[in-house]
């Protein structure tokens, strides 16, 4: 025996070798195809899971109960089934009907219950437990910011649902988050040049704020959007998310000299608002000379529903409504109706959309990657989805399409038939700069796989 | 002074509908010691029980127009309203538009029902517990009464009009010589705090002059030596109960056209509704009206944007602080007796 070792032995050469060469092999394996470096939630067998996270319970449990339809139309749709609705009129037409890249489309569900942390904890549950590769759905601003946060951080992709704040593809915008729904800044510029046709462009504004982030944004976007008009802003007050009776806010707006009174509101807070303005004669009166008038900047129909004949002529606008007549709608309403005996809210269409645009942007990239469908997604264009020709902005992952307005109808013929479309206003014109003072202070960040 | 009046005017109605929950309250209170938190799930079916009649009286028979299309392009169905067939279409519309006051008369053996059911059902078991355990159960019943509901009636609100004789709006202004269209005052607000003075007048009345009232009273004051003298107070306190129930319902029904009716609007009264009967007094009948109508008050008050401006979110404390500084002054409330609740 020696005490001094042999440098190298044929053993330690062979060994040294076969690591090296895995070493070098690795990257080659793993590159081999760019999407496929592993990320959260791979799907390996023969189905692929959707995570709809909508609120079952609450005050928006109506609104979650038609994404819940729609996100099972559409589950019904991607693999196959039903009549196809908007697959027949989509203009990217990658979907083939056989689920997404071959895998049968499964779902879970979640609870939002419209509150962020409960949002959060049954968001973090269907990627945890249920191996959900996509989160998508909510009726609420605050929600779609904290769930997309969590998604962000987990590595998956969310497709926000009904959020018209712009601080969701503003300052809180994310890489891994893509909203279709309309914001707070377009509703402000599509209803600007309505209001001022219909009402002229000296008038005295009074807001009625919702107490919470989506109030704040859409007040901002319609005091902006009217002062650049002509019109004076009075007043703003913020009103207690909570508050049922708005009496005690409605009376001073009698004793101000406004003449027009807008209801940042939405949910049941818009019902009684603005069922209190009525009740309070506001709509009778007459201040400078000029008919007394209530705006609604974010309609929902069913939300007009709960105002009844309130509504009547009372202007809004909305991200769609099912009496449009292109064929991507028609195609839809058709589907739904069917299925469920009444037509689809915007809440359903915008997530019936998202879904389809996750599946088809899945398709597109070859990969269920978070970073290969950021990639699809990113200046997507499309058409055929009732909306229009449709852009998904690289920039912030805000789509950019056209804006209804709308207005209450005055001589409804059924229940669903609420609000008649008063215009369409052009992408063109609600589209602004990515870093527009109303959107400053996000970033998007980098996308990340989870893995 | 006008924008005072006018919030006076505003605390009103909402006091209205907190005096007469926190009456019932105080009723089930005095009488069998329970602290009922499902006591604004009571006011909620209330309101519920205006839209279950608007909708009852307007059941319908479809007909088919074949000249017309629905959203599919089928045929629209047209629905007739079953009343307007049979009682011809201007008086069958004229129903159906008095809908919530004829509630009222629909209300009272439902909600004396639901009250009985629920006292002699689940409350009664839980008289020699601890309140805590009364809190918890009643606080259970009201949140499953409140899914009920929504299984039921859906999460948006129910829009139910008043009838169009009261949609308009008073001018109180013009009534007192000031500028026309400054204070004005829907005339169902009115009409809401009237009934309310008369549902509690009612009480009132029925508590002083009546025998069984007197029997009452006196159950309140010694449960024990009433039950010795061979009353059975048990079935009179079960009694009053479901009075207590009836009010809070009442209170509900005429509520709905103020509110459009949603599943949640018992939570919304119920914690104020408590601190209004901690404020007025334990026990105290007379109190519970009083500071209802005060806290009304003061929380329309505190919502004026002047009052906003200076001390902000006060509109949303008031009531607490209110309560805060009441109980420290004066420990049993505005008019609370010695000996309720304290052991």
């Amino acid at each position: 025996m020696t005490l001094i070792r042999k440098p190298f032995s044929r053993r330690s050469i062979l060994r040294a070798g076969a690591a090296g060469g895995i070493g070098l092999a690795a990257p080659t394996i793993f590159t081999s195809n760019a999407w496929s470096a592993g990320y959260l939630n791979e799907p390996t067998g023969s189905t692929v899971t959707l995570g709809f996270n909508v609120p079952q319970t609450g005050p928006y449990a109506d609104e979650g109960a038609d994404e819940l339809r729609a996100y099972q139309l559409a589950v019904e749709h991607l693999n196959g089934g039903g009549d196809g609705g908007m697959l027949t009129t989509f203009s990217s037409k990658a979907l083939k009907g056989n689920g997404i890249l071959g895998k049968k489309v499964e779902f879970v569900t979640g609870d939002t219950q419209t509150k962020s942390d409960a949002a959060r904890a049954s968001a973090k549950s269907m990627i945890e437990k249920d191996g959900a590769i996509m989160i998508t759905g909510g009726s609420s601003s605050g929600v779609a910011v904290a769930v997309q946060a969590l998604c962000q951080e987990a590595g998956v992709i969310f497709m926000a649902g009904l959020t018209h704040s712009n601080d969701t593809t503003g300052k809180d915008r994310k890489a891994n988050g893509f909203r279709h729904f309309f914001n707070s800044y377009m509703s402000g510029a599509a209803l600007a040049p309505v209001l001022k046709n219909a009402y002229g462009s000296d008038r005295k504004a009074y807001h009625l704020t919702a107490d919470y982030n989506w109030g704040y944004t859409t007040e901002q976007a319609v005091k902006e959007s009217t002062e650049a008009m002509g019109w004076e802003t009075v007043e703003t007050v913020k009103t207690p998310l909570a508050a049922t009776d708005f009496s005690a806010y409605i009376t001073p707006v009698l004793q101000s000299d406004a003449d027009v009174l807008v209801l940042n509101h939405y949910g049941g807070n818009m019902v009684n608002s603005l069922t209190n303005a009525v009740q309070f004669g506001l709509r009778d009166k007459v201040v400078n000379g000029k008919n007394f008038e209530i705006i609604v900047p974010l309609y929902s129909r069913l939300m007009a529903k709960g105002a009844g004949a309130n509504v009547k002529g009372i202007f809004g606008s909305t991200n769609w409504h099912w009496s449009l007549t292109d064929e991507g709608s028609q195609a839809f309403v058709r589907s739904f109706g069917q299925k469920y005996g009444f037509p689809p809210s915007q809440a359903a269409h915008t997530t019936y959309v998202q879904a389809l645009l996750y599946a088809d942007a899945c398709e597109r990239a070859g990969t269920f990657n978070p970073c290969g469908v950021v990639e699809a997604l990113e200046g997507f264009e499309f058409d055929g989805l009732g909306n229009g020709k449709t852009l998904y902005r690289a920039e912030d992952h805000q789509c950019f399409k056209d804006v209804l307005v709308v207005k209450g109808k005055e001589n409804p013929t059924s229940e669903f038939d609420l609000l008649e479309i008063v215009e369409v206003t052009p992408a063109e014109q609600v589209t602004y700069a990515p870093d527009h003072p109303q959107f400053a202070g996000g970033a998007l960040g980098t996308c990340n796989p989870g893995a | 002074m006008d924008a005072i009046l006018l919030q006076i005017l505003n605390g009103l109605d909402k006091g209205s509908a907190y005096a007469l929950i926190a009456l019932g309250l105080t009723l089930i209170f005095g009488t069998l010691g329970v602290v009922n938190f499902a006591h604004g799930a009571l006011f909620m079916i209330g309101a519920f029980c205006a839209v279950t009649l608007s909708r009852l009286l307007s059941v319908s028979f479809v007909t088919i127009d074949e000249t017309r299309k629905d959203f599919l392009g089928n045929p629209l169905k047209v629905e007739t309203p079953y009343v307007e067939s049979w009682f011809g279409p201007e008086v069958g519309a004229a129903i159906i538009d008095w809908s919530v006051p004829l509630a009222i008369l629909f209300s009272i053996p439902i909600m004396a029902l639901v009250g009985l059911v629920m006292e002699r059902g689940l409350i009664k078991h839980f008289y020699k517990r601890p309140h805590a355990d009364q809190i918890l159960v009643t606080f259970g019943l009201a949140i499953v009464l409140q899914e009920i509901i929504k299984y039921f009636y859906g999460a948006n609100p129910i829009p139910t009009p008043a009838p169009a004789a009261f949609a308009g709006s008073f001018d109180f202004g013009a009534l007192v010589g000031m500028d026309p269209n400054v204070i004005i005052y829907p005339y169902w607000r009115i009409v809401y705090f009237m009934f309310a003075a008369l549902i509690v007048g009612a009480v009132f009345a029925f508590l002083r002059f009546t025998t069984f009232g007197m029997v009452v009273r006196a159950g309140m004051a010694d449960r024990e030596t009433v039950g010795l003298l061979g009353i059975d107070i048990d079935r009179r306190f079960t009694f009053m109960f479901a009075l207590a129930a009836v009010v809070a319902g009442l209170a509900g029904v005429m509520y709905a056209p103020i509110n459009s009716p949603n599943y949640h609007m018992g939570m919304d009264f119920l914690v104020l509704s408590f601190v209004v009967v901690v404020v007025g007094g334990m026990g105290s009948l007379p109190g519970a009206v009083a500071a209802g109508f005060l806290l009304g008050i003061l929380e329309s008050f505190a919502s004026m944007a002047q009052v906003v401006a200076l001390f902000p979110g006060i509109n949303q404390i008031i009531i607490y602080l209110v309560a805060i500084v009441i109980l420290l002054t004066r420990p049993r409330g505005l008019m609370g007796r010695k000996g309720v609740m304290e052991s």
